[in-house]
């Protein structure tokens, strides 16, 4: 019973301390005082005033469309990446896998840097170099979702499609889609999230004047933080938390089925 | 007569409020292969769990040599356990895997050393010390399973279907290495399985279960040639299961027709169960047995013939080594000592006839 | 399906923007100005201030780590015992922080640790004295345990639940007590997902810059912050990709040290 007791005590301990901060933020956000530490009232100033907030929409906009459109380009290279490099002999698999890994292993201001360095040899800073950057690591967690689904797959159906007078794109679409689907599904998913929570590469990336929320907040943190962006924050929570059920929902329902 | 070496005694238990041993009463003599025989779900392997201390019952004493153990941990009982998946260590070597429990009991490494040859010996892995789990086949994980849990010297090993992840002629090979083991040790095996032929190979007593009750026990002969009721019939081979009314001592009506048969205490004019085998059921030319029938069915099965015989209204299952084609027409013999009578059962609970497999 | 020509686009794309902004970086760190080959910039590594900034990465990653790996490990034990499944509301509540913006998150302590902060508030509402939290090594080590400690817990959660109960009974059965069954069995076993909980916050601490400038008020120098401030403040790319260099050799020490008993599949199995 003791036993059981500290056990659930200890989880909730560490709940509260994941849950603090993201609390405090949400509490903040209706805050009608700008104080840090002292509640003036309840308020939803902040949510209005955020909206109007040129700044901030630009950065949202920014880190939205970035997010989707590098998770999506992502998604379609690192789908077909991952059928290619699973039918590649042992030499070519090793190496092009442990290319893949680079991004993921290595530290992101690196990661950052070297785009950077490339990028301004050829172009300028800006809102295409966030973008090729985002696509860059995004690639890799699209091939990792996908890979296991390729490997528990039966390559026999879609042969047998072939040999029923299929054409390689319909039985693609009736026989190996069906089965790698969630795998890209979620890949897509966790491409959108490291680009939406992305700041080091992003950072060292992006223009002048071109912002994401995440280099917009590191900017303002030297200047002093707004409200709006405390109301800001609870609605990328909300909409983390909304992502996540349904990712949740999805794989229950196909363990399920 | 053997001692009773472990005793089960009005044990309950359920999952989730689901009732899987209901006052169940059993005992296990000493030096016995002892199997627990049933389709799953049946309870055995809780009862086996309960055994080996994974489990405790709800209500229920279970008594080792007279003592209660009910409530002692699985590593204080005087039992070993050989699981179903093999249950290795795998980031162990065989030696390690061997080792392991007779370092817990702090024998010294000399001891331990020559256990492990000794056990290695005993089931024909020489030489597999240094090896790891996962370098080898299902059957040698088997054997290095046993291994592991007979160095310890247990006064009872408890096997959970440790044969099921085996393919079928490494399977017989097994069942022959396991009695084998069995007679070397001369210590008491507690089997599991739902596989009957398994169960009347090794075993010198099986006991079936169904739904958390015993349903019979004795010897595999009592078992398959005289089952106590309709599920041990079924569950324990094929088996022609035909209503039929005793009419007096020694004489029962099936299919409208009377046989002497050498069963009596059955009363008079009562329902009973009459269990024919197959191999039993003999085909003579038409008109010269009991019944007269036709063949609607021929299977070749390797060393014998299976046939469906439509007779009375009943479609007759047989055994012969005779090739008879579809349609011939036949006359059905049964011997007297050939007719098993059984009870209809008097619970639903007793029947228990579903074999959920 | 064998196809592997559906990977040349992908290839071609690491080739341009893996590969080769890699050469880029050791191309700038081993040249000087003037285009001239030079081993300065890695010698710079040498200079105090630098040597001083890189063993405290280190040592603040080091710290982080072990923390985290106390904290993590019982939890996971007790999420084990609970027989979670992998997409359990639990387990989905304890991912949930880690997707929440980092940049906001470390800026959410700053305001809980500040001088005239949450604590601090509190603390003087209890009649204490104002502790000076913020811009201390304590509070980059804090945010790192913070922003990390879910990478601990999920690889070693994955490790314990694929660990078979039979071998865990096995063991018992054998006549192992609870504390050998942990020694002998459980913690070897699931040693896999502690290295990859390791490396998966070890690296990030080391090589982290935010973290330090948000909660180590600039005052504070890692590895990181020097980097970014010879990028974008004195604008000494070539020192900067030098010192980058120094820091992938310490990220591919390190993880060479881990991968060596590391698991494969802890990094994938985030969601």
């Amino acid at each position: 019973m003791v036993k059981s007791f500290l056990e659930k005590a200890y989880v909730a301990i560490i709940f509260i301390f994941l849950y603090m901060p993201i609390v405090v933020l949400m509490a903040l956000s209706f805050n009608a005082s700008k104080s840090k530490a002292t509640w003036g009232g309840f308020t939803f100033d902040w949510y209005q005033k955020m909206f109007s907030d040129g700044l901030i929409m630009d950065a949202l906009t920014n880190t939205l469309t970035i997010a989707f459109i590098s998770a999506l380009v992502a998604a379609v290279i690192g789908t077909a990446a991952a059928i290619g490099i699973q039918a590649m002999r042992k030499r070519q698999y090793n190496l092009t896998m442990g290319a893949t890994n680079i991004p993921l292993l290595n530290a992101d201001i690196v990661t950052g840097i070297s785009l950077m360095l490339l990028f301004v040899k050829f172009t300028e800073l800006g809102y295409h170099t966030i973008l090729l950057s985002h696509i860059t690591f995004n690639i890799p967690y699209v091939i990792l979702s996908v890979m296991p689904k390729l490997y528990g797959l039966n390559k026999s159906t879609y042969e047998a499609a072939l040999d029923l007078g299929a054409t390689p794109f319909f039985a693609f679409r009736k026989t190996i889609w069906p089965e790698i689907s969630p795998g890209v599904f979620t890949g897509f998913l966790m491409a959108l999230t490291m680009s939406l929570d992305d700041f080091a590469i992003t950072y060292f990336n992006k223009g002048v004047g071109v912002d994401t929320i995440s280099t917009m907040i590191y900017a303002e943190l030297r200047r002093g933080i707004k409200p709006e962006i405390y109301a800001l924050s609870t609605l990328l929570f909300v909409t983390v938390l909304a992502l996540l059920l349904i990712v949740n929902y999805r794989s229950a329902k196909n363990t399920k089925s | 007569m053997s001692r009773k070496l472990i005793e089960l005694d009005h044990i309950f238990k359920s999952y989730d409020g689901q009732m899987i041993l209901d006052d169940l009463n059993l005992y296990f003599n000493e030096n016995k292969f002892l199997t627990l025989l049933g389709p799953s779900g049946c309870g055995k392997t809780t009862t086996l769990r309960l055994i080996g201390g994974f489990e405790t019952p709800d209500k229920g004493r279970i008594l080792f040599e007279g003592k209660d153990i009910t409530n002692l941990a699985p590593n204080e009982r005087p039992v070993n356990t050989v699981f179903q998946k093999y249950a290795l260590f795998q980031h162990m070597t065989i030696a390690e895997n061997i080792a392991f429990g007779l370092k817990i009991k702090k024998k010294s490494d000399q001891y331990i050393k020559d256990k492990i040859k000794y056990a290695l010996n005993l089931v024909g892995l020489n030489g597999y010390e240094n090896r790891m789990p996962h370098s080898l086949s299902g059957g040698q994980q088997q054997r290095i399973a046993i291994a592991r849990a007979i160095v310890n010297e247990p006064k009872v090993l408890l096997l959970d279907e440790p044969l099921g992840a085996l393919d079928l002629k490494l399977r017989q090979d097994m069942q022959y290495e396991l009695i084998r083991l069995k007679n070397e040790l001369g210590i008491t095996f507690i089997y599991v399985t739902h596989d009957q032929e398994e169960a009347l190979t090794m075993s010198d007593t099986i006991v079936v279960m169904n739904q958390g009750y015993v349903q019979q026990i004795g010897s595999p002969e009592d078992i398959y040639n005289e089952p106590e009721n309709a599920f041990v019939a079924n569950f324990i081979g094929e088996s022609n299961i035909i209503d039929g009314i005793m009419i007096c001592d020694k004489c029962v009506e099936i299919l409208g027709v009377k046989f002497e048969c050498v069963d009596s205490g059955f009363g008079t004019n009562n329902p009973v169960d009459v269990v024919i085998r197959p191999e039993d059921v003999q085909l003579v030319e038409p008109g010269e047995g009991m019944l007269d029938g036709e063949v609607t069915s021929l299977i070749f099965k390797g060393v014998h013939y299976e046939l469906d015989v439509m007779a009375n209204g009943y479609e007759w299952l047989v055994h012969t080594t005779r090739m008879v084609p579809v349609g011939t027409k036949v006359g059905i013999h049964i011997k007297p000592f050939d007719i098993q009578i059984m009870n209809k059962p008097q619970f639903s609970d007793e029947e228990a006839l579903t074999t959920d497999e | 399906m064998n196809k592997p020509h559906l990977a040349t686009p992908y290839v071609v794309w690491i080739i341009g923007f893996t590969v080769l902004p890699l050469l880029f970086v050791l191309y700038y760190g081993l040249t000087d100005a003037s285009g001239n080959f030079t081993l300065a910039n890695i010698a710079a590594i040498a200079d105090p201030i630098h040597l001083k900034a890189l063993w405290l990465s280190l040592l603040l990653a080091f710290i982080a780590t072990t923390v985290c790996l106390i904290i993590a490990y019982p939890l996971a034990m007790i999420m084990r015992k609970l027989n979670l499944s992998k997409g359990s509301f639990i387990v989905m509540l304890l991912i949930l922080p880690m997707w929440m913006n980092h940049l906001l998150k470390t800026l959410a302590w700053q305001l809980l640790l500040s001088n005239n902060g949450i604590f601090n508030t509190i603390f003087v509402a209890l009649g204490m004295e104002p502790v000076q939290m913020l811009n201390t090594s304590g509070a980059i080590v804090l945010g790192m345990i913070y922003d990390f400690l879910p990478f601990m817990i999920l690889p070693i959660f994955n490790a314990l639940t694929r660990i078979d109960k039979d071998v865990i009974d096995a063991a018992r059965d054998l006549g192992a007590n609870s504390l050998t069954v942990f020694r002998r069995i459980i913690l070897p076993l699931s040693m896999p997902g502690i290295i990859s909980g390791i490396t998966m916050v070890f690296v990030p601490s080391m090589t982290s810059f935010v973290i330090s400038d948000i909660l180590g008020g600039g005052k504070i120098l890692l590895i990181g912050n020097v980097i970014e401030q010879e990028f974008n403040k004195t604008f000494n790319w070539h020192l900067g990709s030098g010192i980058s260099i120094i820091l992938m050799i310490f990220v591919i020490a390190s993880m060479s040290l881990m991968s060596r008993r590391g698991d494969k599949e802890g990094g994938a199995a985030l969601w």
